[in-house]
C-alpha cells in the first residue's frame, strides 16, 4: 500500500503542548485514535485503506511517542479534552471517530461530550467500560510490552512482522515511554471508568462497536456490555482475530468503519 | 559510631516446592502458603532477638517493610516499632523507612512517627523511602508519581512537625483541610530522617540536598564509592562537607564462634536474593514509571540482573561470615573503604532458626561491636550524633526539652 500523496503532519498548540496530527487522504474526515502501544503511523495497512475514501486524521495521544507529555494529566478524559481541542483547531466537524482499544476509551470519552462534533462512532476493542463480573481486562503493568503485545494477537505471525520476534530496544523504549503515560492516567481503577457506564448512555452518534472474537486484552463481554449501555449501538464480532483488529484484520475494520 | 541490629523478618515457613512450582515468591505469590501459626512463633523469636540485641550493645534496630512476599513478615514498621518503643529501654528504633509514595495520609505517619517518639523516649529515627517497585502493585499507588508524592509527603510531614496546626495542605498529590494532629514528636526540631537506598541516584542527590544521612543498602564497595562521591559532590553544593556522619552502609553479616557454622547460614543470604526462588517477574519489581527515565533504555537493554554466587558475594564484600576474626577483618576492610558511621549489620535472614540468630547477635555484641568501635576511633569515624550535625540543611542539631525547660541531646 502506497502513502497517499495528500500526508502530511499537523501540530497543535493545546494546554501548553504540541499535539501532533498526522493526516492522509481525501474525502470524509474519520479521526483514528490509537493504542496505547502508539501509534501506528501513516502507513499502517488500516489507516491507508481508509484514506482511500476518507481524510484520515491520525493524532498521537499526547505525551506518547515521545511526544510532549501532560504532565498534569490524571486520567483518559483528559487526553479525550486535550484532542477535542486540538480537532475543534483544526476546523474538523461532523467526524466519524475510531478509537482502537486504549484509544477506544479515550474515543468514547469525546463522544459522550462532543454530540454536535462526532456523528458516527467506532470502537473497537475499546477498554473504558468494566467488563462483567468474572471477566477483567488484562493487566499490561504486570507483565512485560512484548508479553502484553503478543496476547494481543491471535495470530502471532503478526507481531513478528510487525516487531521482530525480538524486538529491538529502540522499539521498548517507545512501549514503555506509552507505558509510562498509561499508568500515568490508567493505573486505578485499571483501563475503565465507572462514571463512564453512566455517560455513555447520552451518546447520540450512530456506533459501531467491533471485537475480535479472541480479544484477550478487552474481552468480548466488555463489548457487549457497550452494545448494552450504548443505545442503538451495533457489534461485530470478528473471527480468527485478537485485540488488535487494525493490524490483524487491515481491510475488513476499514470497510466496516468506512461503511458507518 | 552507630552499631544497627538489622533482619529482614523472612516469613520462611512456607513450603519451598509451592515457590519452586510457580517459579515466584513475591507478589502473586498466593498467601494460602502463608502459616499464621508459625508467623505467631517467628514474630515471638525476632522480638527476643531485637532485645537481646540492645542488651549485647547493639546502638539500634532497624525496621523495614515489605508487602505481599515472605521476604519480609513487616507489614507496616511503625506496628513493629511500637513493640520496640515499649520492649526496649536503651537502643534507637530505626525505621528504615516509611516507604512514602505508596501511602495515601502522610499526615497520619507523621502522627505515627510522634506518637512513636513520645513513646520510646525521642528514640526514632525516622527514615524515608520510595519502597521497592513491588509494593506499588501490592498497593496499587500509581509509580508514575513515586517521586512527586515522595518529596511532597516529605514536605507535609516536615512541615507538620515544625510548624503549628490547624494548616490547610492543597498541592499536587496531596490536600488537606485540616492538618492539626495532636501528637508530635519529643525531639525537635523533629526525629532525625535517614534516606536508605540502593541505586537511583535521584535518591542520593535529593538526601545529600537536604542533609539527610543516605544509608546505602549493601551495595559493592566500587558502587559505595560512586554514591558517596555523587553525594559529597551534591553536599558541597548547598555548602557543608559530607563525610562519614552522612554516609550509611547496610552489609549481610552473620558470626559464629564456628567458621563453618556461619558460613552455613550466611548461606541463607541467598535465599531471599532468588538463588533457591526467583523472587518475580521483572515487572512487579519495577513497574512503568518507577525507575529514573534518565535510565529508562539502559534497564530494558540489560534484562534481568544476574545475582553474583555466595563465594562471589563473599570475595567481594558483599556478604560478611566467619568467626569474630574473619568478621572483623572484613568489616574492617569496609569501614575503611566506605567510612560510613552508621553500620547496619543484617545478622540473620532466610532459615536461620532463633538459636543460631541468638548466638549470632550474641557474637556480634560481645565481640565484633567493640572491635569495630575500636577501629572507628582508629579511623576517625564520626557519626551524625557525635558529630552533632543538624537534622536537615534549614534545621540545626536534635535535642529533647525537659520539663525543667532544658535542652539535652537526645541520645
Amino acid at each position: 500500500m502506497t502513502t497517499s500523496a495528500t500526508a502530511r503532519e499537523e501540530f497543535v498548540d493545546v494546554a501548553g503542548l504540541r499535539l501532533h496530527v498526522a493526516v492522509t487522504g481525501s474525502g470524509g474526515p474519520i479521526v483514528v485514535l490509537h493504542q496505547d502501544i502508539g501509534s501506528p503511523g501513516i502507513h499502517d495497512p488500516f489507516v491507508q485503506e481508509l484514506a482511500q475514501t476518507n481524510t484520515v486524521y491520525l493524532p498521537t495521544h499526547p505525551g506518547f511517542d515521545k511526544q510532549d507529555v501532560p504532565e498534569w494529566a490524571r486520567h483518559p478524559r483528559d487526553l479525550a479534552v486535550l484532542h477535542l481541542w486540538a480537532l475543534r483547531d483544526l476546523g474538523l466537524s461532523s467526524i466519524t471517530l475510531c478509537g482502537l482499544g486504549f484509544g477506544g476509551w479515550i474515543a468514547a470519552e469525546m463522544a459522550t461530550m462532543a454530540h454536535q462534533l462526532i456523528g458516527k462512532l467506532a470502537l473497537v476493542g475499546a477498554a473504558g467500560i468494566q467488563p462483567p463480573e468474572g471477566d477483567e481486562i488484562m493487566d499490561q503493568f504486570v507483565f512485560s510490552a512484548t508479553e502484553y503485545i503478543r496476547a494481543g494477537f491471535a495470530d502471532q505471525s503478526h507481531f513478528d512482522r510487525l516487531f521482530q520476534e525480538e524486538p529491538d530496544v529502540d522499539q521498548l523504549e517507545i512501549w514503555e515511554i506509552n507505558r509510562e503515560m498509561t499508568t500515568r492516567v490508567a493505573w486505578k481503577p485499571y483501563m475503565f471508568s465507572l462514571p463512564l457506564a453512566r455517560l455513555v448512555g447520552g451518546i447520540k452518534a450512530s456506533t459501531l462497536l467491533v471485537w475480535g472474537e479472541d480479544d484477550h486484552i478487552v474481552p468480548l463481554s466488555a463489548g457487549r456490555r457497550y452494545q448494552s449501555l450504548i443505545p442503538g449501538s451495533r457489534l461485530e464480532v470478528i473471527p480468527g482475530c485478537g485485540h488488535f483488529v487494525e493490524y490483524e484484520k487491515p481491510a475488513e475494520l476499514a470497510k466496516l468503519v468506512a461503511a458507518l | 559510631m552507630q552499631l544497627i541490629y538489622f533482619t529482614e523478618q523472612p516469613m520462611s515457613a512456607y513450603p519451598q516446592e509451592a515457590g519452586d512450582k510457580l517459579g515466584y515468591t513475591a507478589t502473586f505469590f498466593p498467601n494460602k502458603y502463608f502459616d499464621p501459626v508459625a508467623g505467631a512463633r517467628l514474630y515471638q523469636e525476632r522480638l527476643e532477638e531485637y532485645i537481646y540485641a540492645e542488651e549485647v550493645g547493639a546502638d539500634g534496630i532497624m525496621l523495614n517493610e515489605h508487602h505481599n512476599a515472605p521476604f519480609t513478615m513487616q507489614a507496616k514498621i511503625n506496628i513493629f516499632g511500637a513493640v520496640l518503643a515499649a520492649a526496649t529501654k536503651r537502643c534507637k528504633i530505626v525505621l528504615h523507612g516509611n516507604p512514602l509514595p505508596i501511602i495515601d495520609n502522610p499526615v497520619r505517619i507523621a502522627e505515627e512517627v510522634a506518637q512513636l517518639d513520645m513513646i520510646s523516649g525521642g528514640r526514632i529515627i525516622s527514615g524515608i523511602l520510595r519502597g521497592a517497585g513491588q509494593e506499588y502493585v501490592a498497593t496499587n499507588a500509581n509509580p508514575v508519581f513515586t517521586r512527586e508524592r515522595f518529596e511532597e509527603a516529605h514536605d507535609l510531614i516536615v512541615k507538620t512537625w515544625t510548624e503549628s496546626g490547624p494548616f490547610r495542605w492543597e498541592k499536587d498529590h496531596y490536600q488537606f483541610r485540616c492538618v492539626n494532629p495532636w501528637a508530635l514528636p519529643l525531639q525537635k526540631p523533629f526525629p532525625r530522617i535517614w534516606c536508605p537506598g540502593v541505586v537511583s541516584k535521584e535518591s542520593i542527590v535529593w538526601a545529600a540536598r537536604h542533609r539527610y544521612p543516605y544509608i546505602a543498602l549493601n551495595p559493592t564497595l566500587e558502587d559505595a564509592a560512586r554514591i558517596w562521591d555523587l553525594y559529597d559532590t551534591n553536599a558541597k553544593d548547598v555548602g557543608f562537607e559530607g563525610g562519614s556522619p552522612y554516609r550509611g552502609y547496610l552489609i549481610r553479616c552473620h558470626v559464629q564462634d564456628s567458621a563453618e557454622k556461619a558460613l552455613e547460614n550466611a548461606r541463607q543470604f541467598m535465599w531471599m536474593q532468588g538463588e533457591f526462588l526467583g523472587l518475580g517477574h521483572p515487572v512487579w519489581g519495577s513497574p512503568s514509571g518507577y525507575g529514573s527515565p534518565t535510565t529508562r533504555k539502559q534497564r530494558l537493554g540489560v534484562g534481568r540482573r544476574k545475582i553474583p554466587s555466595f563465594e562471589e558475594q563473599l570475595a567481594n564484600n558483599m556478604i560478611v561470615a566467619g568467626n569474630p576474626d574473619m568478621v572483623i577483618k572484613q568489616l574492617r576492610t569496609i569501614l575503611e573503604s566506605t567510612r560510613a558511621s552508621i553500620l547496619c549489620l543484617w545478622g540473620n535472614d532466610g532459615r536461620v532458626d532463633h538459636e543460631n540468630s541468638m548466638s549470632c547477635i550474641k557474637t556480634l555484641g560481645e565481640e565484633v561491636m567493640p572491635a569495630l568501635r575500636d577501629i572507628g576511633k582508629e579511623l576517625g569515624i564520626e557519626d551524625p550524633f557525635e558529630a552533632n550535625t543538624p537534622v536537615s540543611l534549614d534545621h540545626g542539631p536534635s535535642y529533647i526539652p525537659t520539663t525543667e525547660g532544658e535542652l539535652v541531646a537526645p541520645y
